[in-house]
């Protein structure tokens, strides 16, 4: 099977350039990371991030035949040759494939991903009913890939000022769980030109978010939230 | 050369579900901590982990955790310190309701209260009826509560060090432990962490088989430094394999699903395990279960055209069910043995899943060696929690959900006990003068090599003995050729070399060291597995098939120097209710 990658180290490249390879896949070999860990078997210089192999780390996010994904899930029968691979858009490169994740990270933390409740805890666990849980599916699953953040014009243009879509996702989880009592400083924290405003509803992050999950809408609905309690 | 170096009270390695647990103690407490990590927090192994947290909340039911306790010490095949259990089983609630008050998304009842699904060993009065005690966020669980720990200590302001390898332990002449070498990835600089306490969560080491659910970064490297630095290592013929990983991808498929009703099937459409465990049927403890299908299997009653894998049903389950509580499964069952299950069964064979033994400890996590007769003198500045410590718990086998369990409450444990030993044991301790020259050495080989072995080859012929020779059943040829076999591949591994000599984020060169420790990992499991000389929990030999309490209620210690096995007794005194004596086990 055919692919050409992106290949850049510093310490021996002016600059970046696509390497092709032909190899010999096993039938064991279904998904791209598969094919990934032959190469590395004949040519070692590889780098690229990988650990659970199933889709739940998000440490192999990278750009396959231009479109962002995970390597260890994306089947490869599905893609066309020679297979394209790029390190994520939008982050500077560290080696090969791998990128310096510490703006996505930065973003994360500044919304303050973590419970907050002033209350004494009771004895046991605090009280949700199932339809107040049910409010965090689709939100809570997100494995910080950054699939989707990387693929966000918005993010590309101002990835210091915009939160991007991972984040925001978190910031609704929070926002949505009726344990949260800090909704009002959430969204005053996020009543911005930037923060939070500069998603154009693109749905760009919808489109590759591996793990099916909906950023744009749970963007939708803080703006939502926001324009209600204006009024 | 001398080496960058920083101080910090204390150091852990690993930042999974364990290290995490442990760091927020620490910073919380106000304590300078570093937190090291091969990957991300969040990208840790304990991500995986689907169908639960064991503890006796009684949401579901009456429930008691001296029954958990008792399934425990059962499910240990009677290996576990029942102190240890004890311990774990009556803190394991309130280590959920934390967790609950962190933030954790649990699936909830219609009350309110946190959803609780039955799992494999788990029972109630003792042995009577199945129990409902796993405490489980969809099939997600360990996913949610990694993150949400990552989040606590995002809150507590811990200090991460991400995309950094421990190289080695650091020990001074006496024996106390202050510190490890480690190298950021990115750079390839290493530096020595000097700290008063340092403790070991580098989870585990499934990736010395073949086929395996666990993660390419579980390569055992708190055991190989351990071992390496002189600390034996604890029931390492002790490894789980869970019946149902996917077959031909190793990927894990939940005991949830039969917790929540699922079973397995052989070619002919029977319900088997009816047959092996009539009480508990498929949700008999996981050894029983996988000899069950491996059985199955070798009498040729193994499904698909190589007649080599068991079906695990779930359709009747309804596709509401399955969406509802398992649709991480759903997902993994289409992607990787492409079927539905919502139509079709999963193709399944036991796989390798978890280490039982591991760096001996205490209950309150101080790495334990047997020294001037007692078997368990604490080494000063050292602990270990998750799935590389050995406290023991889990005995010959452990139950599902009980690794979660014993990473939040040994977790904090460690914590509270590192708290305690720096209050008491203000300033650094000097470093010893060779400090760092065992990593530099091991980096300088790599460099300087050429032409060495490959380490890819090398280590796939690591992972073949160990399936081949190492797995389900034992059989004594088999491990006496295993462990000249694995002697051998060890003799490459010191002359392993790679190609890619760059310093920025240079993986040959991690993959390279973390074989050196996979390897340590290895031959400690083949020499213990070859020394017993019995059948118990986990390891099953074909020429000693029963349990011999008289001769081998005890646990094994395999020291790296010469390849040696000491013994140690098991604790049966638990701390405040009657002793749990040996019995028969039957499910
Ligand atoms: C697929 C799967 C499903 C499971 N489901 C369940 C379940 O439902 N319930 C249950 O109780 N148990 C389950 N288990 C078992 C359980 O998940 C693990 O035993 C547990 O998560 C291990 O946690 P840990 O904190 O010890 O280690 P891990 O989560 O594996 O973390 C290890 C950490 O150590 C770091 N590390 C390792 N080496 C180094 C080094 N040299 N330098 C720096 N950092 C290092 C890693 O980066 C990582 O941060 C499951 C296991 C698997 C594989
Ligand atoms: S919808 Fe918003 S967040 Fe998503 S890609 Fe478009 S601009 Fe970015
Ligand atoms: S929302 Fe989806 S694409 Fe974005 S970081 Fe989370 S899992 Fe990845
Ligand atoms: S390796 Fe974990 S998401 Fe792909």
């Amino acid at each position: 099977m055919k692919f050409e990658i992106y290949r850049y180290d510093p310490e021996q490249d002016d600059k970046p350039y696509m390497k092709s390879y032909d190899i010999e896949l096993e039938p064991s070999d279904r998904m791209l990371l598969d094919a990934l860990i032959r190469i590395k078997a004949v040519d070692d210089s590889l780098s690229l991030r990988r650990s659970c192999r199933e889709g739940v780390c998000g440490s192999d996010a990278m750009n396959i035949n231009g479109k962002n994904g995970l390597a260890c899930i994306t089947r490869l029968t599905d893609l066309k040759q020679p297979v394209q691979l790029r390190p994520l858009p939008g982050l500077p490169v560290i080696r090969d494939l791998v990128v310096d994740m510490s703006q996505f990270f930065k973003q994360y933390h500044s919304i303050k991903p973590y419970l907050q409740n002033a209350e004494v805890a009771p004895e046991k666990e605090r009280i949700q009913t199932p339809a107040e849980r049910k409010e965090l599916d689709g939100l809570y699953e997100c494995i910080l890939c950054a699939c989707c953040t990387t693929a966000c014009p918005s993010f590309w243009w101002n990835p210091d000022k915009f939160v991007g879509p991972a984040g925001l996702l978190v910031a609704y989880r929070f926002i949505a769980d009726t344990r949260d009592h800090a909704t009002s400083e959430r969204l005053d924290d996020l009543e911005d030109p930037y923060r939070l405003f500069r998603c154009h509803s693109i749905m760009n992050c919808v489109d590759v978010c591996p793990k099916g999950l909906n950023p744009t809408r749970a963007i939708g609905k803080i703006k939502d939230i926001m324009i209600k309690r204006m009024v | 050369m001398t080496i960058p170096r920083r101080k910090f009270d204390a150091v852990i390695v690993g930042a999974g579900g364990a290290g995490m647990r442990a760091s927020l103690q620490l910073a919380e407490a106000g304590l300078k901590v570093a937190v090291l990590s091969k990957v991300f927090p969040t990208r840790s192994h304990t991500v995986a982990a689907q169908g639960g947290i064991g503890a006796a909340l009684g949401n579901m039911g009456e429930d008691s955790w001296l029954w958990h306790m008792y399934d425990t010490i059962k499910g240990s095949d009677y290996l576990g310190d029942q102190n240890a259990i004890e311990f774990m089983c009556r803190a394991a609630p309130q280590a959920v309701y934390e967790l609950e008050h962190f933030g954790m998304p649990f699936d909830r009842n219609d009350d309110g209260t946190i959803y609780q699904r039955p799992f494999g060993g788990h029972s109630q009065n003792f042995g009577e009826r199945s129990v409902q005690r796993s405490c489980c966020a969809a099939d997600r669980t360990g996913h949610a509560m990694l993150h949400t720990l990552y989040q606590r200590n995002v809150r507590a302001n811990t200090l991460f060090f991400v995309e950094w390898m421990a190289l080695d332990l650091i020990r001074d002449a006496s024996g106390q432990v202050l510190g490890v070498s480690a190298m950021e990835m990115e750079t390839g600089e290493v530096w020595l962490f000097h700290a008063r306490a340092t403790l070991f969560a580098t989870g585990g080491a499934g990736r010395i088989y073949s086929a395996s659910t666990n993660a390419f970064i579980n390569t055992g490297d708190g055991l190989g430094m351990a071992a390496r630095a002189g600390i034996p290592l604890e029931d390492m013929e002790f490894w789980q394999f869970h019946p149902t990983g996917v077959a031909g991808a190793g990927v894990l498929i939940t005991e949830g699903v039969r917790g929540e009703g699922g079973y397995l099937l052989n070619k002919d459409g029977e319900r088997f395990m009816e047959r092996y465990a009539p009480n508990m049927k498929d949700l008999a403890s996981r050894d029983v279960v996988s000899r069950a299908m491996a059985t199955e299997i070798k009498e040729g009653r193994g499904a698909g055209k190589d007649a080599d894998y068991i079906l695990l049903k779930l359709d009747h389950l309804g596709i509401d069910v399955i969406e509802k509580r398992l649709p991480g499964i759903r997902e993994i069952a289409r992607k990787f043995a492409n079927v539905d299950p919502v139509k079709e069964p999963i193709p399944v064979v036991p796989t390798c899943h978890y280490q039982m033994g591991g760096i001996p400890t205490n209950y309150h996590g101080e790495v334990v060696v047997p020294s001037g007769g007692d078997p368990s003198q604490p080494v000063p500045g050292f602990y270990a929690a998750g799935e590389c410590g050995c406290a023991s718990v889990h005995g010959a086998n452990r139950l599902g959900t009980n690794s979660l369990t014993d990473l939040l409450v040994f977790g904090k444990e460690s914590g509270d006990t590192m708290i305690r030993f720096l209050r008491e044991n203000p300033g650094h301790k000097d470093l010893p003068a060779d400090v760092g020259d065992v990593s530099l050495a091991r980096l300088a080989r790599l460099e300087t090599q050429t032409g060495g072995e490959s380490v890819f080859e090398v280590g796939a012929e690591m992972r073949r003995t160990m399936q081949g020779h190492c797995g389900v059943f034992r059989f004594p040829d088999m491990l006496e050729s295993g462990v000249d076999k694995i002697k051998r591949t060890a003799e490459r591994v010191r002359r392993t070399g790679i190609a890619d000599k760059s310093k920025t984020f240079n993986t040959a060169r991690i993959e390279a060291l973390e074989l050196d420790n996979l390897i340590e990992v290895a031959v400690a499991t083949l020499v213990s597995a070859e020394a017993r000389k019995e059948s118990r929990g986990a390891h099953d030999r074909a020429d000693f098939h029963q349990r011999d309490d008289v001769n081998w209620l005890k646990h094994s210690l395999w020291y790296r120097e010469g390849n040696r096995l000491e013994y140690k007794p098991v604790n049966l005194q638990p701390m405040t209710v009657e002793s749990f004596e040996p019995k028969v086990r039957s499910y």
